[in-house]
């Protein structure tokens, strides 16, 4: 996931594996911080009211749940509605976990992994006021392939039938892979395959069941009908985002659905990140989705320090480079940028030390399958690595470049135009120019840049990047984003932009994968091992991790941030 | 001795005399020169203040450096230690002759020195680009407007072309392509981050501004008498051109030449601004504006002093024009008056 969109590549990376992470010691919560990690306190009716303003610089494009790929309107889909199955909606990092939501349960397994049985809650409703039927649910089933949702053929395909509706998607029909029965409102799933993951893949807003006449294709601007704590009321990506109390619902299960405090959510857009700022802080606004202007991080720290909230994530900054093209297509050359990049600096430019990182190995501190070491910090290597990035090593980078032939040689370094990015494709432009390159920084639209650098027909050298874990499972690091598989050149989705395939190491992150069904430990350790194997070879430069700071007006109380899906919008008090 | 008087002798002087002696008379020309001359000695100083001085690189970033103010080693950008202890701010100014006598920017580097750098090439790119503009404009005003016919016609057209684009649009445009894949013409070839990028795009985009007004001066000027008269004698064109009509569209031209520096000056910094004229690691006050707006909040002097001296040598480039104009042409001064 890139920043706080995913793309098609992003998603094609969820991992499946769920195990506890880092609970983010270190996060830091302003007083309108008032959750319990792990479960929401008991609805309090003497809050509910209010309109909870929410602000952005854009809206995220269609309002299609089953089409939209963005966090910024996921975030919201979790109070508009349900799937079958859906992640705790709780603070901490229980929000990790999948409980039944339309489903009275999780999912009866049977025929070897391949059949999975669900029952559908009664009496739950529309916000139209229709029942929700399991002719809506096979319906919704459907409507993923015709409407050519981004995830139809990487999550959805192995239900029976998918191959045919992937093929002809105007006239899919899932009769032999989502059987129905409305007497006993029991659903059977089908599927090519035992698939260890699907009950996740069930959970994402891809998912949601919506009614069965949903129009065939991208809704775009008009709301279909959820059955979630709140309903779209009307939605102009120029201007507004309007979401009202869904009248038809009832809470049917706290931890998958709970019911929500404000009465309206309006989520304005347009304003630059200095106006969100002012915006709260003038409380004219109660949230911004933007991240704070580098300048005003330390006033609002200071002056603010209760309304901010700040939280670990299970992420990385990183720079891709071209295996494929030169100069670093010499393990060398690789190898000496990862030795000259100052990693404290790029942690500076974030916003300091509280808001990020340093990092050397692939898979992020806390996540499953790390493991302490750093090969490219002052005083080590590949043989004799440390357990953790110190200092950078100048004089080792340039003679690395001297010792790999590419001295001297021209390399374009591709970053977002934002400001933060900006910066850090400036200081790296600064570091490449001292061991020897003469690099040129091209700044490009943030709405293009995660899929320009992913073709291989631009020709990019090297680029600025980050990606935010989907599930806490290395594969959705490792494997995603240097297998073999991720690697298409010519294509706009080919997440591994490093192009780095290395038949060997494919194959361990391969079987690494098989293991972590039925050994989850023993697959974290060869996860561990694998990372040493791939940045042995360096094929990316890993920075730092960093945080995600939530600033809130005074007036917002019992903010909960789930490790999915982010501050839980429905949740926050205004009255 | 002669019975008669003394003749009484009168002074004869040139226009281009009256024109220096008007000059050395008007304050505001003084006043521009000296401000002008400053700001280019200053900017040309830049190596030996980088070197000397400010003792740092303004082209490396210093992101995790240090600098010694009164005695003591500092951070060149410090983390907030206050409240949540977020944010980083780049030292500000000391206002001492030495290291960040103006602070830093937000990669670390001594913005006195990047001011100086950057004027360096945004004056390098003024002047360049508005003589560029100059020369062309004055080539083609001139061949379009003594040759009439065809040729006027095809000349004047493409200028209209030209001319139907906002300057800004044009140069945007421009900029975005070139600065994408380079410009390559024949022999000429110039890379994507050249500074000579910026210099051709301002000095043609400008061009019509300037080919338009000597035009007409030179279709008015092809039916003066002295003209057919030269026409008449069986001078030829060449010689009518150089010998006729340049001298007298001259004091237009040197008109041009301030305003038309004023405003490349002003058009680089703008696309600088934007990111697309003047390239990272290079400066220009245009790119140390872009780069102080993110710091706007804290660390306002980064993007005020660029703008300060971008309005100051503006202004001087001005009041120089203004003044050489009302030199050449005392009854423009008189129009203006009434």
């Amino acid at each position: 996931m890139m920043k706080r969109s995913k793309s098609l590549a992003a998603l094609l990376s969820l991992a499946f594996i769920l195990s506890a992470c880092s609970s983010g010691a270190d996060d830091q919560a302003g007083s309108n911080a008032q959750a319990q990690e792990g479960a929401l306190a008991a609805y309090d009716e003497t809050k509910a009211g209010g309109t909870l303003r929410l602000v952005a610089k854009g809206a995220a494009g269609t309002l299609d749940p089953q089409i939209n790929y963005t966090l910024q309107f996921w975030q919201l889909y979790q109070a508009a509605y349900d799937g079958l199955l859906a992640f705790r909606k709780v603070d901490g990092p229980k929000s990790f976990e999948v409980v039944p939501d339309l489903a009275e349960a999780l999912p009866e397994i049977s025929n070897d992994g391949k059949t999975l049985t669900f029952t559908l809650r009664s009496g739950i409703k529309f916000s139209d006021g229709r029942d929700v039927t399991v002719a809506d649910v096979k319906a919704s089933f459907e409507r993923i392939f015709k409407v050519s949702s981004p995830t139809a053929g990487g999550f959805y395909n192995g239900i029976v039938g998918a191959d045919k509706c992937l093929a002809t998607p105007a006239t899919c029909k899932l009769d032999e892979g989502i059987v129905v029965d409305a007497a006993t409102n029991k659903i059977v799933m089908n599927l090519t395959a035992a698939d260890a993951t699907i009950k996740y893949k069930l959970a994402l807003p891809h998912a949601t069941i919506l009614p069965a006449d949903a129009p065939s294709k991208d809704a775009g601007t008009t709301p279909i009908p959820g059955t979630g704590a709140y309903a779209f009321a009307s939605y102009d990506p120029n201007n507004e985002l309007k979401m009202v109390r869904n009248k038809h619902f009832v809470e049917w299960n706290r931890e998958s659905q709970p019911a929500g405090y404000p009465d309206e959510i309006i989520y304005s857009f347009g304003l630059t990140a200095e106006a969100q700022v002012n915006a709260i802080k003038n409380d004219q606004a109660d949230w911004m989705l933007d991240s704070i202007p580098a300048d005003r991080l330390a006033e609002l720290g200071t002056n603010n320090a209760d309304q901010i909230n700040v939280h670990t994530l299970t992420a990385m900054w990183y720079l891709p480079m071209n295996n494929n093209i030169a100069p670093f297509n010499n393990v060398k050359a690789r190898q000496a940028v990862n030795y000259a990049l100052d990693r404290n600096a790029m942690v500076k430019i974030f916003g300091g030390d509280q808001l990020a990182s340093p990092a050397c190995t692939f898979l992020p501190p806390g996540f499953p399958g790390h493991a302490d070491f750093c090969q490219y910090t002052k005083g080590a290597d590949t043989n004799s690595p440390a357990t953790a990035w110190a200092e950078p090593d100048l004089e080792k980078a340039k003679a690395l470049v001297k010792e790999s032939g590419t001295f001297g040689q021209k390399v374009g370094i591709v970053v977002q135009d934002d400001d933060v990015n900006k910066q850090m494709g400036e200081y790296i432009q600064s570091v490449l120019n001292q061991i020897g390159y003469k690099a040129t920084l091209k700044p490009i639209s943030s709405n293009i840049q995660f899929t320009y650098i992913q073709n291989t027909n631009n020709k990019v050298q090297i680029s600025l990047s980050q990606w935010y874990q989907d599930f806490p499972a290395a594969m959705d690091f490792s494997y995603i984003l240097l297998g073999c598989e991720s690697f298409t050149p010519g294509s706009d989705s080919s997440i591994n932009m490093s192009g780095y395939c290395n038949k060997e190491i494919n194959k361990r992150m391969i079987a690494a994968m098989e293991l972590a069904v039925t050994d989850e430990a023993a697959a974290n350790k060869e996860w561990g091992a694998i990372d040493k194997a791939i940045m042995d070879e360096a094929p990316v430069a890993v920075l730092f991790t960093p945080k995600l700071v939530d600033f809130l007006s005074k007036r917002v109380k019992n903010y909960n941030f789930s490790k999915q899906f982010y501050m839980l919008v429905s949740q926050l008090q205004v009255k | 001795m002669t019975d008669r008087e003394p003749a009484v002798q009168i002074r004869s002087e040139s226009p281009g005399q009256i024109a220096r002696a008007t000059l050395a008379h008007d304050r505001r020309t003084w006043i521009a020169s000296v401000l002008l001359l400053f700001i280019v000695l200053l900017t040309l100083a830049a190596p030996l203040y980088a070197t000397y001085i400010s003792k740092t690189d303004p082209f490396i970033s210093s992101i995790n450096g240090t600098t010694v103010i009164d005695g003591k080693e500092v951070l060149v950008l410090q983390q907030s230690t206050e409240g949540l202890g977020i944010g980083v701010n780049p030292i500000g100014p000391n206002w001492r002759i030495g290291p960040y006598a103006l602070g830093a920017d937000n990669q670390g580097r001594d913005v006195a020195a990047r001011l100086l750098y950057g004027g360096t090439n945004t004056l390098l790119i003024g002047f360049t680009a508005g003589f560029l503009t100059i020369t062309i404009g004055t080539l083609l005003g001139i061949i379009a407007g003594y040759s009439g016919k065809f040729v006027d016609s095809f000349i004047s057209r493409i200028l209209d072309v030209i001319w139907a684009f906002p300057v800004y649009l044009l140069s945007i445009s421009l900029s975005v392509v070139l600065l994408t894949s380079g410009f390559k013409w024949g022999p000429i070839s110039l890379e994507a981050g050249s500074l000579y990028l910026p210099i051709l795009i301002i000095g043609l985009v400008y061009v019509p501004y300037v080919a338009r007004p000597i035009r007409g001066q030179v279709i008015a000027l092809r039916e003066r008498e002295f003209v057919k008269a030269a026409i008449g004698s069986g001078a030829k064109n060449r010689q009518i051109i150089f010998r006729e009509i340049l001298p007298n569209v001259f004091p237009s031209v040197i008109v041009f030449i301030p305003m038309m520096v004023a405003l490349a000056m002003l058009t680089e910094s703008a696309l600088s601004f934007l990111s697309i004229g003047v390239q990272p690691p290079d400066a220009s006050w245009g790119t140390i504006i872009k780069d102080g707006l993110g710091l706007l909040y804290t660390r306002p002097l980064v993007a005020l002093m660029p703008g300060l001296l971008i309005v100051v040598t503006a202004v001087s480039l001005n009041l120089l024009g203004d003044a050489v104009r009302d030199a050449l042409d005392p009854k423009a001064r008189m129009r203006g008056a009434l």
